[in-house]
């Protein structure tokens, strides 16, 4: 499988769950673990684009796919939108949902620019969250949408 | 004085909110956001050694059994296991019981019998995590099955079965009584009352469910004989001691580390015996061996909350002034006393029952019983026992005013200790540093737009819609404490601090507490900024490392800002001081001629005259000379003892919607107004108010961790224990006001737990007024549908 762009190829047992597989074998820890039932959603990364509970997979499923973890997120020009609106926005207390809040909200602005709250509390509503009491991480997509579509419009502005 | 402001204002990527820096107290963007966003945190599953092995814990399936034998053959020849350890091997070390917070004892591995559902029985050390689980398959355990005590109300019947075998003498299942408050004065006043209620109140048990779940990594090293453990805990210092009086290992070779904690809420307090199996391991293996628990292990093994039978009494007048308030509690502490609170306090501080109101007598009387269930009984964000105590006084004064017809509101309006009363010594001993309640209620009520809502509840009535309107006000105790009358297991509650200065002027501060996810590394600098002048920048947090951090007990019970925070400013003016007379001499001028702007010294009249502390810093470290008697450096180091607690309160307004088809509640707004005294850092305490109030939320309407007759605990899941999504919440609406502690030395108060005390009886007296058309006067919660549907159809019942 790729993971971030990297191609990764290593033996695991066919039981090894994606969580541990990245955690263990491929030594990316900012992945979390946190319930084993599906429920918690702090396992998220993103398979080929879309959220996926990496506890709900077999790494052997991964095969060939493009995986994304919070490792993925940043770039060499920088943090991604949604890691600084959480920064600005004081998305996180603890920080272990966090990677998987902020996957999952890179994954639903790349499909929808503008979302109201209803639709971000929905998007995040797989995904459980014991500090923050949600309203600040749904500030903080909120504020990572409107510095995307700053950006875009200035993207734009520099084509045109 | 009291200052109030308007709500917090949104980040946006256009209103520049976060760019102004303060060098002190303001909004300020946290310091340890920088590695979380990026996936760089260390928590303990993070961490991996050369050479580590992985524990797992082979539990009891059931809640009350005598163990016959166990056959560990088959699990020792799984080709990838290193060690199988039972109870037997550790009482051949005296290693099979250890010392709880309590002063009870509990069994680190069962030696005689099984006295709750998954408790240890014995461990397995293996390669890797996946075939350590699978020998906890191959050990086969012969259980002789005993009758189990599982409802609280007759774990002290007299033929109940003993479940303290292990206590020498033992003949029932008593664990302890206490009473606070005058018993005889409280009775005369009810015998005069023109009007008395009564209501037996439930809290149920529920549990902090923190998105990491408890784990450790313990190494200790054969040759030096030194134990590094990387262990999931709030109070690492204290922690060290016991282990030294555990496992019998002199203190100065153990290290307790305790790296980035994803949530701990009073979970991570306890030592579990997961951590003392892991020693053992190392110890005994001489390789590191990681223990991780699975979160049905984290949910029924650990440190539940509450579990309180509540009768309350309010004596009062026809108009509705309050005259005392009693009440007598029935307690479940599970198998083992494992509390973790000042042990002069068995119940807590549950003694603050009488809330934020002026009485003339109070009095309550305890007992509290062992139950074949998990051990724990505070934790959860509990204040140690206020969130007992709140919800029965918050939800009581509603009962009084469903009796006598009137407005919650007002009721509690009528009844506030006045400002003019601080410090005010409530009838069961309590001293309320500060208080101005009126005003933080007159705020909420405003913000929620009170008036209008109570005409919109009643044009819903008229149409058979159920919106209730749910009050509650509550005073905190926090900043535990005095060390003269609070210690756990004789360790005193005061908190060190030290400052070290650099020759540049950057600053390195080392704390005894140890953050969660509250933020300490960006308010702890925040305060040495507003003390000393550096910016926090330039200031770094040490924490949760006992070979680095001066000795301290932790961060629980909001104590972090109250006591550490107080070390934090007292050892900042502690340097200051130094510096000052550092600066006399640079200046050549006295040292009663300097005032101090934030940052400098200046020559009073002369402000060109002035040297910048990191001017005097480099000086303190540089080749000149000092003034007479002043050594080199720049540093201090203290400890803090609180002479008294601090009082935080709010007023918080909570309005529910109630489906009257499905008996479905929704939470349409929640309006808390906070009173934390001087804030530090206002975007970390309104994100630790939204926090507490989610909690409040889950526990009011979702949450409990429940038994069936055999002891089987049926919240062993995220699928069975339900926690709030963010569909299940509202946007919260914050304020707060401003009454600062007076014996604190910046005034702060402490916030990390307030909205979780506050905000369940304000959630349950919105579901209780919805249900008013229906004669509802109480329910207990967890307010599910099933709950209040039947609470509609007027058969409401306990919850246990």
């Amino acid at each position: 499988m790729k993971i971030n762009g990297n191609d990764v190829t290593l033996d695991a047992e066919p039981r090894t769950l994606l969580v541990n597989f990245i955690r263990e074998n491929a030594g990316l820890t900012g992945t979390h673990w946190g319930c084993d039932t599906s429920n918690c959603g702090t396992c998220v990364v993103l398979i080929d684009g879309k959220p996926v509970k990496s506890c709900t997979q077999l790494a052997a499923m991964a095969g060939g796919h493009e995986v994304t973890t919070v490792e993925g997120l940043a770039t060499a020009d920088g943090l991604d939108s949604v890691q600084e609106g959480f920064i600005q926005c004081h998305g996180l207390q603890c920080g272990f949902c966090t990677p998987g809040m902020m996957l999952t909200a890179r994954a639903l602005l790349n499909k929808n620019p503008d979302p109201t709250e209803e639709v971000i509390r929905e998007a995040i509503s797989g995904q459980i969250c014991r500090c923050t009491g949600y309203a600040t991480i749904v500030r903080s997509i909120q504020w990572a949408a409107s510095k995307d579509r700053e950006t875009a419009v200035s993207l734009e502005g520099a084509n045109a | 004085m009291t200052v109030t402001e308007d709500a917090n204002q949104i980040p946006t990527p256009e209103n520049n909110l976060n760019d102004h820096k303060p060098v002190g107290f303001g909004r300020m963007l946290r310091k340890e956001d920088a590695r979380l966003v990026r996936g760089q945190g260390q928590f303990c599953d993070d961490i991996v050694l050369p050479g580590m092995l992985h524990l797992a814990i082979l539990r009891s399936p059931f809640a009350h059994a005598k163990i016959l034998s166990i056959d560990t053959s088959a699990a020792e020849a799984h080709p990838k296991v290193t060690a199988v350890v039972t109870g037997a091997m550790l009482a051949e070390h005296n290693l099979a019981w250890m010392p709880t917070l309590s002063n009870d004892v509990q069994a680190v591995l069962a030696t005689d019998k099984v006295r709750f559902q998954h408790q240890e029985v014995a461990f397995v050390v293996a390669e890797d995590r996946y075939s350590a689980r699978d020998a906890l398959e191959l050990i086969d355990v012969e259980y002789e099955m005993l009758e189990p005590v599982i409802d609280v109300r007759k774990a002290m019947a007299p033929d109940a079965p003993i479940i303290r075998t292990d206590l020498e003498g033992k003949t029932d299942n008593h664990c302890f009584t206490w009473e606070t408050g005058d018993k005889d004065a409280t009775q005369a006043v009810f015998d005069a009352a023109e009007v008395v209620v009564k209501q037996e109140i439930v809290y149920p048990r529920v549990h902090p469910a923190p998105m990491e779940t408890c784990a450790c990594v313990a190494d200790l090293n054969p040759v030096s004989g030194k134990l590094t453990l990387w262990s999931t805990t709030q109070a690492p210092h204290a922690h060290r001691t016991v282990y030294a009086l555990v496992a019998g290992l002199p203190e100065h070779k153990i290290q307790i580390i305790a790296p980035d904690i994803g949530g701990g809420f009073g979970g991570k307090v306890p030592i579990y015996p997961g951590y003392v199996c892991s020693i053992v391991a190392s110890l005994l293996i001489g390789k590191p061996v990681k223990w991780t628990e699975d979160r049905t292990e984290n949910l029924v093994s650990t440190g539940f909350a509450r579990d309180y039978v509540m009768v309350g009494e309010i004596a009062a007048t026809k108009e509705g002034k309050i005259q005392a308030i009693r009440t007598n509690v029935l307690a479940d502490h599970g198998a083992f006393n494992g509390v973790a609170s000042p042990i002069k306090y068995p119940a807590g501080f549950f003694g603050v029952f009488t809330g934020s109101y002026d009485i003339d007598a109070a009095y309550c009387h305890m007992d509290a019983v062992f139950t074949n269930k998990a051990p724990g009984g505070v934790a959860y964000a509990c204040s140690f026992r206020i969130t007992e105590a709140v919800y029965l006084v918050e939800r009581m004064v509603d009962v009084l005013a469903y009796d006598l017809k009137m407005d919650p509101a007002e009721l509690r309006l009528k009844n506030f200790i006045r400002s003019d009363q601080f410090p005010y010594e409530t009838k069961t001993g309590w001293v309320y540093d500060s208080g101005n309640y009126e005003p933080a209620m007159r705020k909420a009520m405003a913000m929620a737009g009170y008036d209008q809502l109570r005409q919109e509840q009643a044009e819903k009535r008229e149409r058979g819609e159920l919106m209730g309107i749910g009050v509650s006000f509550f005073t905190e105790a926090v900043g535990a404490g005095p060390r003269k009358d609070m210690d756990i297991l004789g360790l005193g509650m005061a908190d060190g601090c030290e400052l070290r200065i650099h020759p540049t002027g950057k600053a390195v501060v080392r704390i005894s507490v140890k953050t969660q996810g509250q933020g300490h590394e960006t308010t702890f600098a925040q305060i040495i900024a507003e003390e000393i002048g550096i910016p926090p920048d330039d200031i770094e947090v040490f924490q949760g490392d006992t070979d680095n951090t001066p000795f301290g007990l932790g961060t629980y019970g909001s104590r972090s800002t109250p006591v550490s925070g107080a070390a934090a400013a007292l050892v900042a003016r502690k340097v200051r001081d130094k510096a000052q007379i550092i600066a006399s001499g640079m200046l050549e001028v006295s040292v009663t001629d300097l005032q101090w702007d934030k940052g400098a010294f200046s020559v009073k009249g002369d402000p060109s005259k002035s040297v910048t502390i990191q001017d005097i810093a480099m000086r303190a470290h540089g080749a000149g000379d000092l003034p007479d008697g002043i050594e080199g450096g720049l540093e201090a180091q203290i400890c803090y003892n609180p002479s008294n607690l601090t009082y935080p309160f709010g007023a918080y307004i909570c309005v529910v919607d109630v489906d009257p088809g499905t008996a479905e509640v929704k939470v349409r707004r929640f309006v808390a107004v906070d009173d934390c005294g001087t804030q530090i850092n206002p975007m970390i305490i309104e994100g630790q108010v939204h926090g507490g109030l989610t909690d409040g939320v889950g526990m009011a309407l979702m949450q409990m961790i429940s038994f069936d007759e055999d002891g089987n605990c049926l919240a062993g899941s995220l699928m069975d224990y339900l926690i709030p999504t963010a569909m299940e919440v509202p946007d919260w609406e914050t304020g707060h006001t401003v009454t600062p502690s007076p014996h604190h030395p910046i005034g702060a108060k402490g916030i990390g737990e307030s909205a979780t005390v506050g905000s369940p009886p304000a959630v349950v007296n919105a579901v209780v007024d919805a249900l008013q058309p229906y004669g509802v006067r109480h329910a207990d919660m967890p307010l599910t549908p099933s709950r209040v549907w039947e609470a509609m159809q007027g058969n409401a019942t306990p919850p246990i």
